[in-house]
């Protein structure tokens, strides 16, 4: 292994979260993003299979994370404790918001057609959504988008990783006129 | 909101269990409905629909959410456009449910998502990073060191900010209820009725006033006389009770 590779191995094993790119690169400045890039590659790649642990791409930056198989055994020994479970109610408003935003609590409010207030307050306190920016209009509104933190709990390695609305089996669209009604 | 319903209901008519506390609000349900029913989303029958919809949530006692409450009136006047007489190759006619039937697919499809995320979620939850800590316990105090001067020093400056007590002095005068209620009897004792003004007896001072009142209302509570005010701000008369209680 090339020196760097063991220097964002130590790194990455001394974070406790993902580290992206340009913060491993400000450990070796002379190196510059696409050193660091190919020592992530090759780290990767030593623990391909090998290991039980593996090196994940994962919200904007890089994590190590131990293989699936071994959850129910760890979390058996209470080790390491799974994340509670986010509630539908939790679920739903973070799909619209992380495919609307920046979105106001209003239009959360009148997709889901109940009141997500109480709902948005927790995610902001779990720090999976912050307020963005202000909307036009009427008050000028709050408006919130997704976190990192949001990214790390779905194992996403950026909002592109969503599945695109096309690919729903439900596409958006105006419903065709009917022309009688029953 | 989310629902507070617990228990189920069967409901006879379709034979289904309906348990509103697995909904997350009026859309959810809707669709649940129109599910059960495997009828075409674009054109629904909305008269069924509401009609089924406002049996689960009278039968699950759910008059109180707002946001169901409003959904059904929302179907009910969809329900009414819908019978309008309308002209036949009338053009300008816009589908009443065509607002309703947009709402849904699009909450169809943030249902998708949300099983999509709640996957991506488990998954993700079954790895585990680095740094996992249960939370700390509270760190015991520092031990303080201090010697006998700054503590001295530190008494004085508290003491210094103690204001100077501002003191009441506080009488006491009690009410006398039971020389109230004993002056009462004898009275009640040698006469049928009498005044307010002989009930508190001459030169009555603001705790006889209060004495003799609570007296009055005392007895009155034990049946032994009544109250009466024969016109609004005149004088109380009071009256032996017919039957009275050995009291």
């Amino acid at each position: 292994m090339q020196p760097l590779a063991k220097l964002l191995e130590a790194a990455l094993f001394a974070a406790s979260r993902p580290l992206t790119v340009e913060e491993l690169a400000s450990l070796e400045p002379e190196t510059g993003e696409s050193g660091v890039r190919a020592a992530l590659a090759e780290l990767r790649t030593v623990y391909g299979d090998e290991h039980g642990v593996e090196l994940v791409e994962i919200a904007e930056g890089w994590q190590f994370l131990t293989r699936r198989e071994y959850a129910e055994t760890i979390e058996r020994a209470q080790f390491a404790l799974r994340p509670r479970r986010l509630s539908p109610a939790a679920l739903e408003t973070l799909a619209i918001i992380a495919y609307r935003q920046p979105v106001g609590r209003l239009e959360v409010d009148e997709i889901r057609g109940v009141d997500s207030g109480a709902v948005m307050d927790k995610l902001v306190e779990r720090g999976l959504i912050e307020v963005v920016t202000r909307g036009e209009g009427l008050g000028r509104p709050l408006l919130y988008g997704t976190t990192p933190p949001f990214l790390e709990i779905l194992g996403l390695k950026d909002l592109e990783d969503l599945p695109r609305l096309e690919e729903l089996s439900v596409a958006l669209r105006r419903p065709t006129p009917v022309d009688e009604p029953e | 909101m989310d629902s507070v319903v617990t228990s189920p209901i069967m409901r006879e008519q379709s034979g289904f269990v309906v348990e509103l506390e697995k909904f997350s609000g009026p859309l959810d349900l809707l669709l649940h409905l129109i599910r059960e029913d495997e009828v075409d989303i674009t054109d629904l029958p909305i008269a069924k629909i509401a009609d089924q919809f406002l049996s689960v949530i009278s039968d699950l006692g759910l008059n109180q959410a707002a946001d169901y409450l409003e959904m059904a009136a929302r179907l009910l006047r969809i329900k009414a456009q819908m019978l309008l007489p309308r002209r036949l190759g009338d053009d300008e006619w816009e589908d009443p449910r065509a607002e309703l039937v947009r709402r849904l697919l699009e909450y169809q499809q943030i249902r998708e998502l949300v099983d999509w995320l709640g996957r991506a979620a488990e998954v993700r939850a079954e790895r585990f990073g680095r740094g996992y800590e249960a939370p700390p316990p509270d760190a015991p105090p520092a031990p303080l060191q201090i010697d006998l001067n700054d503590l001295l020093a530190a008494a004085e400056r508290v003491i210094a900010l103690i204001p100077e007590p501002m003191l009441h002095r506080v009488v006491p005068r009690p009410l006398d209820v039971e020389g109230a209620t004993a002056r009462i009897q004898a009275l009640l004792e040698e006469r049928e009725t009498f005044g307010w003004v002989e009930a508190v007896g001459p030169q009555a001072t603001l705790v006889d006033v209060l004495s003799t009142f609570i007296a009055l209302l005392e007895l009155a509570k034990r049946s032994s006389l009544t109250l009466s005010q024969p016109e609004p701000f005149g004088p109380m008369v009071i009256t032996r009770a017919t039957t009275r209680e050995a009291a």
